[in-house]
């Protein structure tokens, strides 16, 4: 738990890069080549990224050191992005080898919209194949570290993003969160993660794994920096029919909540925040949960209103999840075949290439997930499963519904555990399956979620908590993250390395 | 509840993945595993809930019909393993 005590470049926060750009500080150059320098010293030991393009990013940077900066809200600074999203001319494997190859023949539009703000996409980022998993281990390309200690994982399956993050190689990072992907990794490598509402973001680009459920988020130093991230990718694309239609609030972190009097006494005044019991159960390792109530207790001191509420089927949260996404996944995957983009292995028939080419280039988790959908999808088990599990989804939706009829956010543990190590759960899939059973019930419901450091356990592991918010409330629970922020120093911790 | 072999080779054989016999019996036993904890949720009661079928509360906008440039077929089928004629090309489907 150490703050970096000569901070380079490349550790700045979002906020002060684009501040130092303005005031001419420094240059866009001067970032990336900061941020190439801080991967090329650390990377080897983490393996956050899959791709780095520098010759790319430097080129981008020198153009934009042209251009005049006020009219850009990103101008210059060095993004990552999660390798499920597509960048142009970019390879882009999700993590397996069934997309090994892979050149992407056009740019996903949340990082479209980010490149149009000025930002420039440095690599992409390690992650579980296909986004499945909840430590990077699945991913075909090796694991990511996290950088508190190298024998840990990152979480996942956005691990490389998060750790790109907390080692400060880059300010900001895209990640897409079906179960806690985003969420899950921040808490574990001691960042910030929003996830967004389901529909907020557009998805055309993103190689999709679970249609009803994916979402991408932002992993960055803080909630300032991550709401302004937000901002610029959020918003309706005609490209994405799932994509909302509903405006984007700019996002004003110093403005209080809505029933806050004149004289409040603390940034939270009025702000009320349920606290579910169904998230703090026996079995959860004890200083997860003794820091995340210390938390809301700070909530508390900021003037904020503390209420118990209830989540009656959050256990049914990771039956439901592991019905549904396999189920969507199945379908979903059922386009890699070795005939369009990827490897083939070459066969005489047809059938035999889609049998070979599937069986040989999917990873473990991936072929398991493919056969419970299959399953679960399959004539005869089709209502007991997937329709029992969309039923079961109403019920998840509708605790929520009803908690935000009294409260503005729910705040809760987002991870059972801190960091665990590798290889802990290799030959138990259940196992690792538990470690979303917080973060799984937001996906199920379309809710955003943010999570954010709130201290750390007696190995000196991050811990975070969760403050999610009714749909399309983006706004609310990154106001909060940011106050809480304000009086605490949890999220400018960085690793030694 | 315990899946069979044969099972495991009909969900295999449906997802068109090729799968060892080692596989078979190591995929057997943990999906076996896996569906036995789902099965928690046939003791809910879902008899009046109707399924939630999307992730999306809202109506989704469509967009105009109109025609707008694509890709060219030399970009789309830069990524495939074998091409002929500006087609995907495959082995053969019949014998």
């Amino acid at each position: 738990m150490t703050v970096t005590p000569m901070p380079s470049l490349s550790s700045l926060t979002l906020t002060q890069m684009k501040a130092g750009l303005e005031r001419g500080e420094f240059s866009s150059r001067d970032l990336v080549q900061a941020a190439l320098d801080a991967i090329a010293r650390l990377d080897p030991s983490l393996h956050a990224f899959l791709q780095v393009d520098g010759d790319r990013a430097l080129a981008e940077a020198a153009k934009a050191d042209q251009l005049p900066i006020a009219n850009y809200q990103l101008h210059g600074i060095p993004i990552a992005v999660k390798d499920v999203l597509t960048v142009e001319g970019m390879p882009c494997t999700a993590g397996s080898k069934i997309l090994e190859g892979f050149i992407p023949p056009y740019t996903a539009t949340s990082v479209k919209k980010l490149q149009e703000a000025g930002a420039i996409v440095i690599g992409k980022t390690n992650t579980d194949e296909f986004a499945m998993g909840s430590s990077t281990e699945n991913s075909a390309y090796g694991r990511t570290m996290n950088p508190w200690e190298l024998s840990r994982v990152p979480g996942g399956s956005s691990g490389g993003s998060a750790a790109a993050v907390v080692a400060r190689l880059v300010p900001a990072a895209l990640g897409t969160d079906t179960g806690g992907s985003v969420r899950q990794p921040a808490s574990f490598c001691g960042i910030t993660g929003l996830k967004t509402t389901y529909g907020r973001v557009s998805r055309y680009g993103l190689i999709a794994f679970g249609s009803s459920l994916d979402t991408v988020g932002v992993l960055a130093q803080n909630a300032e920096d991550a709401a302004l991230i937000f901002s610029v990718m959020a918003g309706h694309d005609p490209l994405d029919a799932t994509s909302a239609d509903s405006s984007v609030p700019s996002i004003d972190l110093t403005r209080r909540p809505e029933r806050s009097g004149a004289k409040s006494k603390g940034d939270l005044q009025g702000l009320r925040v349920g606290v579910p019991k169904e998230y703090f159960i026996e079995g959860m390792q004890a200083e997860v949960q003794e820091k995340t109530r210390q938390a809301i207790e700070q909530m508390k001191s900021l003037g904020a209103e503390i209420i118990e509420v209830s989540l009656p089927h959050t256990e049914y949260a990771l039956p439901v999840y592991y019905i549904l996404a396999p189920a969507e996944a199945s379908a979903n995957l059922a386009r890699f075949d070795g005939v369009r983009y990827g490897p083939r292995s070459e066969a005489d028939s047809m059938w035999d290439v889609f049998f070979k080419t599937r069986g040989e280039k999917f990873g473990e988790e991936a072929t398991r997930r493919i056969m419970i959908g299959t399953y679960a999808l399959s004539a005869g088990y089709y209502d007991a499963y997937y329709g029992q599990a969309q039923k079961a989804r109403t019920l998840i939706a509708r605790d929520f519904d009803a908690a935000f009829s009294n409260v503005d956010v729910i705040a809760a543990p987002t991870t059972p555990t801190t960091a665990f190590v590798a290889g802990a759960h290799a030959d138990d899939p259940l196992a690792m399956y538990l470690e979303d059973v917080f973060t799984l019930p937001a996906n199920l419901a379309g809710i955003p979620g943010i999570s954010f450091p709130v201290g750390f356990d007696s190995q000196g592991l991050p811990i975070g908590m969760q403050l999610l918010g009714p749909r399309f409330r983006e706004d609310v629970i990154l106001r909060a993250a940011h106050a809480y922020q304000q009086v605490t120093d949890w999220h400018i911790c960085t690793p030694k390395l | 509840m315990s899946l069979t072999i044969q099972q495991v080779e009909h969900i295999a054989r449906l997802a068109r993945l090729e799968l060892t016999d080692e596989q078979k019996e190591h995929y057997r036993g943990q999906l076996s595993t896996i569906l036995d904890h789902i099965a928690k949720l046939q003791e809910l009661d879902t008899r009046d809930i109707p399924p939630t079928v999307s992730g999306s509360l809202s109506e989704m906008p469509l967009r105009t019909d109109e025609p707008r440039p694509g890709l060219s077929i030399d970009v789309l089928l830069a990524n495939a393993p074998e091409t002929a004629d500006d087609q995907f090309k495959v082995p053969p489907v019949f014998e």
